[in-house]
């Protein structure tokens, strides 16, 4: 287990060294910030100290090594925008959109997976054909059409929930956390929808499928002709084996929530990290988004690595040393 | 529901929340020249001077201003007012604030500077008396300092006895304050109408009524700024009642704003400036395409052919949906330096066709026109539109729109041949403009910079420095309006229209439209 946790930080830092080149330079490339920073009224002496002052007058790959240099002693950069580490600025955002995506993916959890072993286990009837026709507007609907139509009907018209926006937050070690308090509820239920639906229609698929499969395998005509309660049957012989392929999901969905929820967080003007992505592209803020990309690698590679170590709760045959 | 509306009506709220279209970088108040930024700036700190909603210059901190000389400014300082910290507003305070400006490392565009650079001497010989030196005439300084100098306090920092002498640092000793200090509010210290109670970007802000206030104390005992760029969430935010107040929801909305008797709206005509700029320097230009080779901006008859081309008053209409007032001349009408009333620009195909056969282009020309598609109201569809009328008397022009931050580092490298730009006369004069946009490029001078036509004149240039150096308001605004004519007449830029900027809040409140765009809490009035 620790030289499988050893070997996956080496290669992260490979990953990382690699995203790295590749941002940078994709950002150099798009365009000049001085203009957007600097007013039309600056004469040209100012101009010029401002883009001294930002390094921009440097060659590309000086501006590489110099951020490389700094980023190892823990500087990613400082905000051209914000005049602030870019790091700060993202770690800001991070509360809430944490809060956003464990909602929704507790919502995926709880809602996806009982409806997917239904779906599963009636796959002849009604109820489970339903659910899966169901399931398939969940994901084929665009994503800022459904959240459009939650706004619509949940806060224009029946005035229950807010619109938009974070609601009030109670700070614990520094934290400012919106989940401990009504209004926070009130707003975060919303775009949690709107982000879970897609994923609740993708685990309620993938879990009745596999549900479907498991039933007619010999392990599990065993198990009955043994005479194991269904109920038995279900939890320890059924969910167990059809588990994994709905944690790797889950998990990948983890972290593209985290990364890119944007167009959930832009249409309910949620304060998280998407939004300060699509802001700092609109405004050229370079160091920012190479931060932030830098940093989202960083987080698909840890919560790949929780994946691959609930596989081995999961089924004790999978060898992580092994997993090369 | 109608219940609670009814309990509202009988006691209304003393908080209120603004959904903002733009978020404030900073809640240091000299840290982007923005008028977001500054707006905000404008709730928590004061300026010597201020300017009412007609932009027109009005006392603040100080209660009076004269010239004692042409390059010397007298100010006559508010007595009794306090910072939030509790410490009095005096002189010091202000040559402080001049010193911080010259001094701050963290400013992201030096805007802040433009003014205070051109000082060469403050003296306060009392508390309450402020004398102004600068290098050479500064007609503008009063309404320089309304936009440029928020005034913050000197006992922010630890200092022994303060003087102008920003090299040396002014007699502070210790560091001078940075944008993170003003963000977190440690030192956040003002004396406006509101108190910053916390500034988390992205987040909002939250702001309390200042009870010392030394002016009209606002309504409100909280305010809560929310940023919410997206147009169709802040209005969806206001109809469900999650905002009191939004700013700019978009045109085409406002149908349903109107629609429904629980909102309203008001529309103020701005400053803002949308026109395009024809390359007139080079020949010939990269996006234009005639028989000959030859550059037809450079012919006047053409750019008067193209200025007739448009029908200004159609296009806002029924692109701008009416929130815009078509452009005649550079500035709205009767604004300082501005043609009291200016002539219509007629829509007259006819002719225009006519002025490009003299010009000698019976066959007309082919033209790219270059736009933004998100930086002002509608830009690619009025671009779109204008293109039209120029094809329809015989200029083919396509249209390329593309988004700000591509397209502003790129007009800056001049690789347009027309390109469309926007610009707020923010001083209220003519003169910022003419000496930006229209006077012939000279760098060090500051003269020209967004000039990427390359028109030049030197005979415009002699009228509008003079006009701009005189200290005489009567004087300059005479000086001024010639130059206004004699750029109008050799159309270095054609103009579009004036963008109105609009806010739309719940019934029961009331908002005084600025023409600087600002959106002030203490402006949200409660109706009776």
């Amino acid at each position: 287990m620790l030289v499988f946790i050893l070997r996956r930080l080496v290669q992260s830092l490979f990953v990382l060294l690699a995203v790295s080149v590749v941002v940078f330079f994709a950002v150099y490339a798009v365009g000049d910030p001085i203009e957007l920073l600097v007013s039309p009224e600056a004469s040209v002496a100012d101009r010029q100290a401002m883009i001294e002052r930002l390094g921009l007058d440097l060659p590309v790959w000086l501006q590489y090594t110099g951020f490389l240099t700094r980023a190892l002693h823990g500087d990613l950069g400082t905000s051209f925008v914000h005049g602030i580490p870019a790091i700060e600025l993202i770690v800001q955002r991070i509360p809430a959109t944490m809060e956003l995506v464990f909602v929704a993916i507790s919502l995926t959890i709880i809602i996806g997976i009982p409806l997917g072993l239904i779906a599963g286990l009636k796959n002849d009837k009604p109820t489970g054909r339903g659910l899966m026709a169901g399931s398939v507007l969940g994901f084929s609907l665009p994503n800022f059409w459904q959240g459009m139509v939650l706004i619509l009907c949940f806060a224009v018209w029946l005035h229950w929930l807010p619109a938009a926006g974070r609601g009030d937050t109670v700070t614990v070690l520094g934290v400012p956390l919106s989940l401990l308090t009504a209004d926070g509820w009130s707003h975060v239920m919303l775009p949690a929808i709107n982000l879970s639906l897609a994923n609740i229609a993708l685990v309620l698929r993938l879990t009745a499928t596999g549900v479907v499969d498991a039933k007619t395998q010999e392990y599990v005509k065993f198990a009955r002709a043994k005479g194991l309660r269904p109920r038995r049957i279900l939890t320890r012989h059924i969910l167990r084996n059809i588990l994994i392929p709905v944690v790797t999901v889950i998990g990948m969905e983890f972290g593209s929530l985290i990364a890119y929820s944007t167009i959930t967080e832009t249409v309910f003007a949620w304060p998280g990290m998407g939004k300060l992505l699509i802001d700092s592209i609109y405004q050229l803020d370079r160091p920012v988004v190479v931060a932030y990309v830098m940093l989202v690698t960083f987080i698909f590679v840890m919560i790949n690595m929780l994946v691959d170590m609930l596989y081995a709760a999961l089924d004790p045959r999978v060898q992580l040393q092994a997993s090369e | 529901m109608s219940a609670g509306l009814a309990g509202v009506a009988q006691a209304q709220p003393t908080s209120l929340t603004i959904a903002l279209a733009a978020e404030p970088t900073a809640a240091d108040p000299h840290y982007h020249k923005m008028t977001a930024n500054d707006a905000f700036s404008a709730h928590v700190y004061d300026s010597l001077v201020a300017r009412n909603a007609k932009m027109e210059l009005v006392p603040s901190l100080a209660l009076s201003w004269k010239n004692l000389d042409d390059q010397t400014w007298e100010f006559k300082l508010r007595p009794g007012v306090k910072f939030s910290n509790g410490q009095p507003f005096t002189s010091q305070d202000v040559l402080f604030t001049i010193c911080r400006t010259l001094n701050n490392e963290t400013n992201v565009s030096q805007s802040y500077m433009d003014t205070t650079k051109r000082i060469t001497d403050v003296k306060t010989p009392d508390d309450l008396t402020v004398i102004i030196k600068t290098e050479e005439p500064l007609p503008l300084l009063p309404a320089e300092m309304a936009r440029n100098l928020p005034i913050i306090s000197a006992s922010i920092v630890q200092h022994g006895k303060l003087q102008f002498a920003p090299k040396t640092g002014c007699g502070v000793t210790s560091a001078w304050p940075t944008v993170t200090d003003f963000n977190s509010g440690k030192l956040a210290i003002g004396t406006g109408p509101f108190l910053m109670k916390s500034y988390v970007k992205g987040t909002g802000i939250q702001l309390e009524r200042n009870e010392h206030y030394w002016g009209e104390k606002p309504h409100w005992k909280t305010v809560k700024m929310v940023p919410v760029p997206s147009a169709g969430p802040r209005l969806t935010g206001l109809l469900s009642g999650d905002y009191d107040v939004i700013e700019n929801p978009a045109a085409r909305d406002l149908a349903r704003v109107k629609e429904n008797p629980k909102f309203a709206f008001v529309a103020t005509p701005s400053t803002r400036l949308v026109f395009l700029q024809p390359d007139i320097a080079r020949n010939p230009s990269p996006f234009v395409k005639s028989a000959d080779g030859k550059n037809p901006l450079q012919d006047l008859r053409v750019r008067k052919a193209m200025n007739m081309a448009i029908d200004r008053k159609a296009i806002v209409q029924r692109i701008m949906d009416g929130m815009a007032t078509p452009a005649f001349q550079y500035m709205p009408d009767g604004m300082f330096g501005a043609l009291p009333k200016a002539p219509e620009i007629k829509f007259d195909p006819e002719g225009a066709k006519k002025l490009l056969a003299e010009a000698g282009y019976p066959n007309g020309f082919e033209l790219t026109l270059s736009s933004t598609n998100d930086r002002y109201v509608n830009d690619s569809q009025v671009a779109q539109a204008v293109a039209q009328y120029f094809t329809r008397v015989g200029i083919k022009t396509s249209v390329d729109a593309m988004t700000a931050s591509i397209y502003f580092p790129k007009r800056a490298k001049r690789e347009f041949s027309l390109p469309m730009g926007g610009w707020p006369a923010e001083t209220g004069e003519a003169s910022a403009l003419f000496q930006l946009w229209i006077a012939s490029l000279d760098s060090p001078k500051g003269q020209g910079t967004s000039n990427y036509g390359g028109y030049t004149n030197p005979e415009f240039d002699k009228v509008y420095l003079a006009a701009a150096n005189t200290v005489d308001a009567a004087k300059r605004k005479k000086g001024l309006e010639a130059a206004t004519q004699m750029a109008l007449d050799a159309v270095p830029l054609i103009p579009l229209h004036f963008e109105s900027s609009i806010w739309a809040f719940r019934k029961g409140l009331t908002y005084e439209g600025r023409r600087d765009q600002y959106t002030l809490a203490t402006s949200v009035k409660v109706k009776n």
